[in-house]
């Protein structure tokens, strides 16, 4: 009964949000930009390319961090994650394109950049890295359809070309995540001395990376719930470690930085630029604080309140870069009109719904099995998470 | 030759015939509701903005080294030789990251289109090209707004602070701001009080990005490297134990 009505609400709201999406596409592509947002000529980037680029792209980087995890580093115990990391990645780029060609003002030439080149420009650099990141995320998840469909021989020549493949996607990764920052960087006096540092590909880089493991825990609890199955606590739990440390690492880092440029003095200003900035701050560190105590690890529920938390954490971080930090020199205030808000919601729930499906039909939470002599074959239940699991953690 | 131009606001009186000159000759509307408009838009390229007594112009710098251009994706925006920084609408996609980029927010954009372009004084590039003067300074009753070569309009402005060091502020504005400009300003007042944003670098604008943007080969090569041997590293016992347990 609770089940058959839990499920109806998910999917009401769902039909709600698509309803929302539809109306706000048809108002943007009827009547412009103008029509669909709030934006203005001080004003002229808001939440389609703060949250559903920044955001959506920095989400996205499970695929990287864990492809590099497992085929890089040859850490064997996370290779049950680096299918559904893949994927969502995947399917985050395509979303993230869609949610450019809502926010372009002439989206039919958004292919422009590979033919008109102009290599002085970070967008440019940007544009080809998510570009061809796609096409090596397209290959990184081919295999799974292959063995759907069983074809083993296209298997097998995707097989050989994996290094590269991996390769490529992990430098192509580290160049756009960072670049993300990069945009950032033409605007010293513009963006609030809280957010702009030369450091900004290096910020943004760090804090993908620890998004990516943030956003496969977030990920397998909820496959785990989803398809009734135990979640992995000790992978969960080396994931949670890694997360704890990379965050340490990155906050020191970004604290040394505002520290060294004198802005941390601008904290004592009156403005909601601090309570953003302190939002931002505490939301990463907390869920640090809870994932360096053996306890907290050990508990599933604080472990996913501690994800949730670092990813709207990130999130704040992305938003504060993008509106946030540039509200005060542009002179306005920018709060998104309904239409923004729904058309970034209908590209988040399109994307929960096609990993569902995803999740569904295709092979994504099973090991490769071919090469993977030492999975105990159990012939119910599915194998890879028991035999993933690390002793003694 | 860079041509530019020189404002000198303390000989402005306000009259618009700038405005009026620029609307016309770009086939825009100009009538006395639009004349009222202080700000740029995508209908008005330059604006006569009044503080108090004084006036100023708003209208496209012409940054020596643009920013709007070095951000742009697919190079619709272009620094040409004779100054003008110009627009090719038929490359642009609408990303508006030239809008963002401006530090004197200058790109405007056509909201209400269902199909927009970016708006902004070309600096009149098709009669500079050929020598002539920008259509605001061949109208100007006063001579507010003078055309011609960038560092004889320097040595005129710097005449004329020696000349007459009472009436105006000691500054030229744009010989360095955002790495210097083709259009500069003189004022009797700093420049901050007649709508000049002042805490501007003095260094070109694509230097920041630059600095990040330049590594990106290095990035690449290793990367590649460095992954590779990881890769080759964290594989070789694996290797050995299979060639050892082969033979």
């Amino acid at each position: 009964m609770m089940e058959g009505i839990r499920r109806y609400f998910w999917r009401a709201l769902f039909v709600v949000i698509m309803a929302a999406g539809a109306w706000a596409t048809y108002l943007r592509f009827w009547g412009g930009l103008g029509a669909a947002t709030n934006l203005s000529d001080q004003f002229p980037w808001g939440i389609w390319i703060g949250f559903d680029v920044l955001c959506g792209v920095g989400l996205a980087a499970g695929g990287f961090t864990l492809a590099a995890t497992v085929h890089i580093f040859n850490i064997k115990s996370f290779r049950p994650v680096v299918r559904p990391a893949i994927l969502t990645a995947f399917l985050g780029y395509l979303l993230v394109v869609v949610a450019l060609l809502f926010d372009l003002g002439h989206p039919y030439r958004i292919w422009h950049p590979i033919i008109m080149w102009n290599p002085r420009s970070v967008m440019f650099e940007v544009g080809w890295c998510v570009t061809l990141y796609t096409t090596v995320l397209f290959l990184e998840f081919l295999p799974v359809v292959l063995e759907r469909l069983k074809w083993h021989t296209a298997l097998k020549v995707m097989k050989a070309a994996t290094l590269p493949i991996i390769i490529a996607g992990v430098i192509l990764s580290t160049l756009h995540q960072s670049s993300l920052g990069s945009l950032f960087l033409i605007m010293p006096n513009r963006l609030h001395p809280l957010w702009w540092t030369p450091l900004l590909p290096v910020l943004f880089f760090i804090s993908a990376v620890a998004t990516g493991l943030a956003m496969t825990i977030f990920e397998s609890w909820h496959s785990s719930k989803a398809f009734g199955r135990q979640l992995e606590y000790g992978l969960v739990c080396r994931m949670t470690r890694v997360l704890a440390v990379i965050t340490a690492i990155y906050l020191t880092l970004r604290f040394l930085d505002l520290s060294h440029r004198g802005a941390l003095s601008t904290l004592n200003q009156p403005g909601f630029e601090r309570w953003m900035f302190g939002l931002e701050i505490v939301l990463m560190a907390v869920p640090m604080l809870m994932f360096f105590r053996e306890k907290t690890r050990q508990h599933p529920l604080a472990v996913y309140l501690g994800v949730v938390m670092w990813l709207l954490g990130f999130v704040t971080n992305r938003m504060n870069v993008s509106v946030t930090g540039l509200e005060r020199s542009s002179g306005v205030h920018y709060f998104p009109k309904w239409s923004e808000i729904a058309v970034t919601l209908a590209i988040i729930a399109a994307g929960f719904a096609i990993f569902r499906l995803a999740a569904h039909y295709l092979p994504v939470f099973e090991e490769e099995h071919e090469e993977e002599a030492t999975t105990p074959a159990g012939s119910g239940r599915i194998p890879t998470l028991e035999a993933a699991r690390v002793p003694g953690d | 030759m860079a041509r530019a131009l020189l404002f000198d606001s303390t000989l402005c009186i306000g009259c618009r015939e700038c405005e009026r000159a620029c609307s016309e000759g770009k086939h825009l509307p100009y009538d006395e509701k639009i004349a009222q408009e202080e700000q740029t838009s995508a209908r008005k390229l330059t604006a006569i903005r009044t503080h108090g007594e004084r006036f100023s112009r708003k209208l496209c710098m012409h940054c020596l080294d643009p920013a709007c251009a070095s951000v742009c994706p697919v190079a619709a925006l272009e620094k040409t030789a004779a100054g003008p920084v110009i627009y090719h609408p038929e490359r642009c996609m609408g990303c508006r990251y030239c809008m963002v980029s401006c530090v004197f927010g200058v790109p405007t954009y056509e909201w209400n289109s269902r199909l927009p372009y970016v708006r902004k004084c070309d600096g009149c590039a098709d009669r500079v090209a050929g020598n002539e003067p920008t259509r605001c300074a061949e109208a100007c009753p006063t001579g507010a707004t003078l055309f011609g070569d960038r560092d004889e309009l320097i040595a005129e402005a710097k005449k004329r602070l020696a000349e007459k060091p009472d009436e105006y502020y000691p500054r030229i504005y744009g010989i360095e701001e955002a790495g210097g400009t083709s259009v500069l300003v003189l004022s009797a007042v700093p420049f901050d009080q007649i709508g000049y944003p002042v805490n501007i670098e003095k260094v070109a604008l694509p230097q920041y990005t630059w600095a990040a943007l330049k590594h990106v080969p290095d990035v690449v090569v290793m990367g590649t490297v460095l992954l590779g041997g990881i890769h080759w590293l964290t594989h070789r016992k694996e290797e050995v134990a299979r060639k050892e347990g082969r033979s």
